[in-house]
């Protein structure tokens, strides 16, 4: 008799788990670090020792992967609210990243030509002229898919196509080089702290995130414009404003990115910089088991997915798939994921489990 | 007054379209003088974007049935790398080249047409991971670009059909014949069989009942999921066909072939006056959609905005500019 409460009591658990929006991604982390376990345990080693510049950091693939997944991490901050509040998703990050990147070096080399020998302006101002450029290129987004009331993908489509065009059109297709090490430290590391400074951006930014949803009303007002706009608005919210704001937020998350971005190399390369980004993003949103239509979202399960992905993608370096051929694996990654949360076949495989669970009983 | 019969919402959208177009085409030949007049100008524009045509009247049918699918871009490179691939290194056959070119566009377009039609999945994200499987499997095909050296290849991309009476007397004095490419007869071909299947069919009106309102196409007695998956099946055929007809254009496998091509594709929908939103559209608006287009771009080429950026941004802002007068058209029909 007590055993049987003990199993079903365990039973329980795991059904409560299952149910849990982060157990998806959990057991993609689990899948992914049990095959690298079976290729070989070395993957997991992180060492303490000095790099090039004589900085001691901590090395190894499991600080790669939190180091370059950054990005995509304060990226799915942004797309998860889109998401959520549009049930759309913006596919112009990548080149709005392009944008930003290309700004913040504009501003850093001013009219001293593409190779200037010191910054002209201060980080901080490329920064938050960075910032704003990204936001006002969000704000055209949210403009197009609130006010408009054009789909999120269509209307983020115009960004996508020109973005890049528009990102080499503002340093005049040259490539800008920062000589000072200084601009380096946000993509690598600064001298006498062991982390990469992107995963400490990308903590920062999860820690705003968690005290704005927190303190203010935002998650609960852009959820409530996801799952029902018209109740939403005869509520009292402004559900046009909410979309809008979304993708202002989504801007500022690209910029953040963009830095990120420009710093690891100290210049821009307009056709290759967050490539494919957008596709990981969306991808991040989806494994947190949000959905894609719009409504709930859980930020964790969201963040914890771009790691993941981030994750699948070292994995796949690791078995030397080269970075061209990357998309066509992630896009069956994708085509699964996103069959197995379709909500009719959902329904369909719980049918089958009632029908065999219904079988079992009358066997029993 | 009342009489007369009120544009619909086609029409008008149709009508916006082809005057642009002749505003732009003849805006061009007064200001920019450089060739515009030549006939040949003109069925340059029809050699060049045989294939964008055809890959156009795909994408507007699935957008009648209110879907889009953005992978056609990367299915066209996919196509021409495997095509060039049998061709130059197995010594392959040409129609045999045709044949795969057609059977990976269906493959494509039963797919995802079956992942929309039958499991409801939104068609943005379905084609995006298409675009990005086809992307991704054609640089695992192959990756450095090569030209095709197969000979019956290289004569059926040379051959080119002469049209009587639009040729012109060039600068040496000499009459050169006006021509067009292979591509471009398949292309009309498309267009005329497209435009009778959407008029005069059952499946063609069942496309305009799918996306205009799915509630009453089912109670209609339309089977909207069959009616989906055959636009989605179809634009795929059409994918395939306009890869081939890409390919002999270029007459190259390469990674970068139909790059940024689906874009051009739904930007010319979209200014054909097919609605995004579904039940509204036209493949004659299409056609004219891909010429607008075409000229715009020979127009910032010719005007001294040569560089490569030039061509994104305008595409683009011609994008936008149609969407937001859908936008504003649709919010009044609503009002009204």
């Amino acid at each position: 008799m007590s055993d049987m409460k003990k199993k079903t009591s365990a039973g329980g658990i795991l059904s409560k788990l299952m149910r849990n929006q982060i157990f998806i991604p959990l057991a993609a982390l689990l899948l992914l670090v049990i095959i690298n376990l079976i290729a070989g345990p070395s993957f997991f080693k992180i060492s303490y020792s000095a790099n090039n510049a004589g900085n001691m950091i901590f090395s190894g693939y499991p600080i790669t992967i939190l180091d370059f997944g950054s990005e995509l991490a304060i990226l799915a901050i942004g797309m998860t609210l889109v998401t959520a509040a549009s049930g759309g998703q913006d596919i112009s990050v990548g080149a709005a990243i392009a944008i930003a990147g290309s700004v913040m070096l504009r501003v850093l080399c001013g009219n001293a030509g593409s190779r200037p020998e010191t910054m002209q302006a201060p980080i901080i101002v490329a920064f938050l002229v960075g910032c704003v450029v990204a936001m006002l290129f969000g704000a055209f987004n949210g403009i197009l898919v609130a006010y408009f009331k054009i789909q999120p993908m269509v209307a983020t489509l115009i960004l996508y196509t020109a973005g890049r065009s528009i990102a080499a059109w503002i340093n005049n297709n040259e490539l800008p080089i920062i000589k000072e090490p200084v601009f380096g430290y946000f993509g690598g590391t600064i001298p006498g702290i062991p982390i990469p400074t992107p995963i400490i951006i990308a903590v920062v930014c999860m820690i705003v995130t968690a005290l704005v949803l927190k303190f203010t009303t935002l998650g609960l007002y852009t959820q409530s414009v996801g799952i029902n706009e018209k109740s939403a608005r005869l509520n009292g919210l402004n559900p046009t404003f909410i979309k809008f704001l979304s993708f202002v937020i989504l801007g500022l998350c690209v910029a953040v990115a963009g830095l990120i971005k420009v710093s690891r190399l100290s210049t821009i390369n307009y056709s290759v910089i967050a490539k494919d980004i957008e596709m990981d993003a969306i991808l991040a949103v989806a494994l947190g088991g949000n959905a894609l239509s719009g409504g709930k979202f859980n930020m964790v399960a969201s963040i914890l997915g771009a790691y993941v992905i981030q994750f699948l993608t070292q994995t796949l370096y690791r078995f030397k798939v080269s970075s061209d051929a990357l998309p066509a694996y992630k896009a069956v990654v994708v085509i699964v994921l996103v069959v197995a949360s379709a909500p009719t076949v959902r329904e369909k495989l719980s049918s089958l489990m009632k029908s065999r669970k219904s079988h079992a009983k009358e066997v029993g | 007054m009342k009489n007369k019969k009120k544009l619909s919402d086609s029409n008008l959208l149709l009508l916006i379209t082809i005057v642009i177009f002749f505003v732009m085409y003849i805006g061009a030949v007064v200001f920019l003088k450089g060739g515009f007049l030549r006939p040949q100008a003109f069925l340059n524009i029809l050699n060049t974007n045989a294939a964008l045509i055809i890959l156009a009247s795909g994408m507007s049918l699935v957008m009648i049935t209110g879907g889009i699918d953005i992978s056609v871009g990367g299915q066209m490179a996919l196509i021409s790398m495997c095509c060039a691939v049998y061709l130059d290194y197995m010594g392959g056959n040409i129609f045999v080249s045709i044949l795969i070119a057609l059977a990976i566009g269906l493959a494509f377009g039963a797919v995802m047409g079956f992942l929309v039609a039958y499991l409801d999945i939104q068609p943005f994200i379905v084609s995006l991971a298409g675009m990005f499987f086809a992307r991704g499997m054609t640089t695992i095909v192959h990756t450095a670009p090569f030209n095709v050296a197969n000979e019956a290849f290289t004569k059926l991309k040379g051959t080119r059909i002469i049209v009587p009476g639009l040729g012109s007397v060039n600068r040496k004095g000499i009459y050169v014949d006006a021509y067009i490419e292979i591509g471009v007869i398949v292309a009309l071909l498309v267009v005329v069989l497209l435009f009778i299947l959407l008029k005069w069919t059952k499946l063609g009106r069942a496309f305009y009942a799918v996306g205009g309102n799915k509630q009453s196409a089912l109670m209609l007695g339309i089977n909207v999921k069959r009616t989906k998956f055959l636009a989605h099946l179809l634009c795929g055929l059409l994918a395939g066909i306009g890869g081939y007809v890409l390919f002999l254009n270029r007459g190259s496998g390469a990674v970068t072939n139909g790059n940024g091509m689906e874009m051009d594709a739904i930007a010319s929908s979209i200014i054909g006056g097919t609605l995004l939103t579904g039940g509204v559209g036209n493949i004659i608006g299409t056609l004219f959609g891909v010429l607008s287009l075409s000229t715009i771009q020979n127009i910032v080429s010719s005007a001294g905005f040569d560089e490569a950026w030039w061509t994104g941004i305008t595409i683009a802002g011609m994008l936008c500019l149609f969407l937001v007068i859908q936008s504003i058209v649709m919010s009044r029909k609503k009002s009204s």
